[in-house]
């Protein structure tokens, strides 16, 4: 069962792009989980993927997922995200108990309150880095002129803004990963999913996007949820709960979590003739 | 997302694969081309039809003598001597419905005049004939009803005879000529007709007074038919039984006996053509209408293997907020894109053989204004339809399922 774990400070930093939306209070927790079952019906078979999940996440949490394949971690991300459905228990994300949603509400969450990062960035090919970026905001049915402006702001905090007109083709992994970390901030969600983010990424572009992730949480308070099996990249978070056979294992702080930038200036940069 | 939008993205969707968009429009292009240029074909030959049958005459009523024996029209024509002057008069003066009459009797002869011969029909008539057959001058005028009266030696030219005894072109008027030796004057020449629906060259005539030709050329005093405008289209059927009523009375016809005479209503005979290229039309433009069926099932089809290729892209789409109806609502628009654009090349296609029929082939080909607007709105309901089934199944995907997707 979950250990108990210190209360996190919620960030106080409300920005323009991101952070804590407003509620009513601080204290509601983004994702609460109380008693959930993940039941898989395959005919013959029945996977038990979560067995009597209890946990909570507060606002401003940086936490990682971690833990062996098939231990729960991937249902745990598509409950999260609203993308499935609890078999048995209750789901609360900021407050608002999420099995009582239809379908159409639901893509209504994932539009304003989540967003979304894919190991393979899952960005539309033969489309421009800033549609890309636009596209949540299309389904927000924001005026196209906002849309672009917003994607721009978004495209620049994650540092690609002379590359809006590239196609994912012509950009690294690396710069890739960042154009879905800007489309997922693009309706300010307060809480962002990542999974597996730096998994087709090298050492160093990893080190630069967990940077990005910590900055976001940092100035703006972004909740972030990143499902990873490196430990290394688990470091740069404040919280670690490892699941194991539908439960959680271990959950526990990270006494001193790492520092993207500090990393990033003792990393040798990778050259031609290593 | 807004309607313009959509369109955009649905628009860049097909460019991304021209080819496969191109040929896929290809089923629609060709149904609806089809569908205009054969529309237009029917369209045409019903108004040659109707163009030629309105020539002949308005309200057109000819009554002719002879009879006419169950399935064999023309046996007999003009054989019989019982269709007399006194019936035109009794026609006139019974049926007030008749706008005019106009006796006719007729006689093959050579005509000649100073330097050129030719061997033409000599239609017996009155006046009152070139009004009902709705036929202009070209250079002098009619006869009179006074020429009737006195047997005047006078002639109207068709074109075919005037352009053959006066091949100079010099103006016939006040000239002579001559009809079996008898001098005619020459008073008129007619505008041309043309052939007539049987065949016969319609400008290969010249007119004289009918007493003329039965005094002095024929020697008898029947006639072989009478031309008869009635008041309006509404009353031919009407004016038609009366005819036919009144000659029965004066030709002492009793029921069950043939009779002496045919009536003949061209409008009767209009409507019946019309109904034939009516039917004519639609049999066509329903056999185009198959390719257009054909052309909206590949629609379906390839909107059907876009769906699954872009399966992951749906997935993305769902993750970051697009709900079933968004997801429906872009692909149907993508399936209305792909057939309206379809559709409107079509529409060109369709002008451009309709062009190439009447050019070529010379036939008479009328693209309305109505085919093209149902040509258009067709295509987008083909759209519409067929790309709903593949919207639908885009729309019910499972986003994890999708996502993962290879």
């Amino acid at each position: 069962m979950a250990t108990s774990t210190d209360q996190l400070e919620a960030s106080s930093a409300p920005s323009a792009l991101g952070g804590a939306t407003p509620a009513p209070g601080a204290d509601v927790p983004v994702i609460q989980f109380e008693g959930v079952h993940k039941i898989y019906d395959l005919g013959e078979v029945q996977v038990h993927a979560l067995r009597g999940l209890d946990v909570t996440i507060r606002r401003g949490e940086f936490v990682a997922i971690m833990g062996a394949s098939g231990g729960g971690k991937s249902t745990f991300m598509n409950l999260v995200g609203g993308l499935d459905r609890p078999t048995r228990g209750l789901y609360k994300l900021d407050g608002v108990d999420v099995s009582s949603l239809d379908k159409v509400e639901l893509a209504h969450i994932r539009n304003r309150k989540i967003g979304f990062v894919f190991q393979g960035f899952n960005l539309l090919s033969r489309t421009t880095a800033l549609e890309n970026v636009e596209l949540p905001a299309l389904y927000a049915r924001l005026a196209p002129a906002e849309r672009v402006e917003r994607a721009r702001e978004a495209l620049r905090i994650v540092g690609l803004a002379e590359r809006e007109h590239h196609y994912p083709s012509q950009l690294s992994g690396g710069q890739q990963q960042r154009v879905a970390i800007a489309r997922a901030l693009m309706n300010r969600p307060s809480l962002l999913l990542a999974d597996e983010p730096t998994g087709n990424l090298d050492s160093r572009t990893s080190v630069e996007i967990m940077g990005i992730f910590q900055r976001l949480n940092r100035e703006r308070g972004i909740t972030l949820v990143l499902v990873t099996h490196e430990p290394d990249i688990a470091q740069y978070a404040q919280r670690i709960i490892t699941f194991r056979d539908g439960k959680i294992r271990r959950d526990e702080r990270v006494p001193h979590p790492a520092a993207a930038e500090e990393v990033l200036k003792n990393m040798p940069v990778v050259g031609e003739d290593d | 997302m807004d309607f313009v939008s959509v369109v955009r993205v649905a628009l860049r969707a097909l460019t991304r694969n021209k080819m496969r968009s191109i040929l896929t429009m290809l089923g629609i292009i060709i149904g609806v081309g089809a569908v205009i240029a054969m529309v237009g074909v029917g369209q045409g030959a019903s108004e040659q039809m109707q163009a030629q049958i309105a020539a002949m005459g308005s309200n057109l009523i000819i009554v002719q003598s002879g009879s006419r024996q169950a399935g064999v029209v023309h046996i007999g024509f003009g054989a019989t001597k019982t269709l007399v002057p006194a019936d035109e008069e009794a026609m006139l003066q019974e049926i007030p419905l008749i706008k005019a009459a106009a006796a006719g009797t007729s006689t093959h002869q050579q005509v000649i005049s100073d330097n050129n011969n030719w061997g033409t029909s000599i239609q017996g008539t009155e006046p009152s004939y070139f009004d009902i057959r709705n036929w202009t001058f070209d250079l002098g005028a009619s006869f009179t009803d006074r020429d009737v009266s006195e047997d005047n030696n006078v002639a109207v030219l068709g074109t075919t005879v005037y352009q053959n005894l006066f091949p100079d072109g010099s103006d016939p008027v006040g000239k002579t000529i001559r009809i079996k030796n008898l001098p005619f004057t020459v008073v008129g020449t007619l505008q041309p007709k043309g052939q007539s629906g049987m065949g016969q060259d319609q400008d290969d005539n010249v007119y004289i007074p009918y007493t003329t030709l039965q005094k002095k050329l024929s020697g008898q005093n029947w006639l072989s038919n009478v031309s008869i405008s009635a008041s309006s289209k509404e009353v031919t059927d009407s004016v038609e039984q009366q005819i036919t009523n009144l000659l029965h009375t004066r030709h002492r016809i009793r029921a069950g006996q043939h009779d002496d005479f045919q009536v003949r209503n061209l409008s009767d005979v209009a409507d019946a053509a019309n109904a034939a290229s009516s039917i004519m039309t639609i049999l066509l433009g329903s056999i185009a209408s198959v390719s257009l069926l054909v052309g909206g099932i590949g629609i379906m089809n390839i909107m059907l293997v876009s769906v699954t290729e872009r399966t992951r892209e749906i997935g993305i789409r769902m993750a970051v907020g697009a709900t079933e109806a968004d997801v429906k609502r872009q692909f149907i628009i993508e399936a209305l894109v792909l057939a309206s654009i379809g559709g409107i090349i079509g529409i060109l296609f369709g002008l451009v053989t309709s062009w190439l029929i009447s050019a070529i082939a010379k036939w008479a080909v009328d693209v309305s204004l109505i085919s093209i607007v149902v040509a258009a709105l067709f295509s987008a309901g083909i759209g519409i339809f067929f790309g709903y089934y593949p919207a639908k199944k885009a729309a019910n995907l499972d986003p994890i399922e999708a996502l993962r997707f290879e």
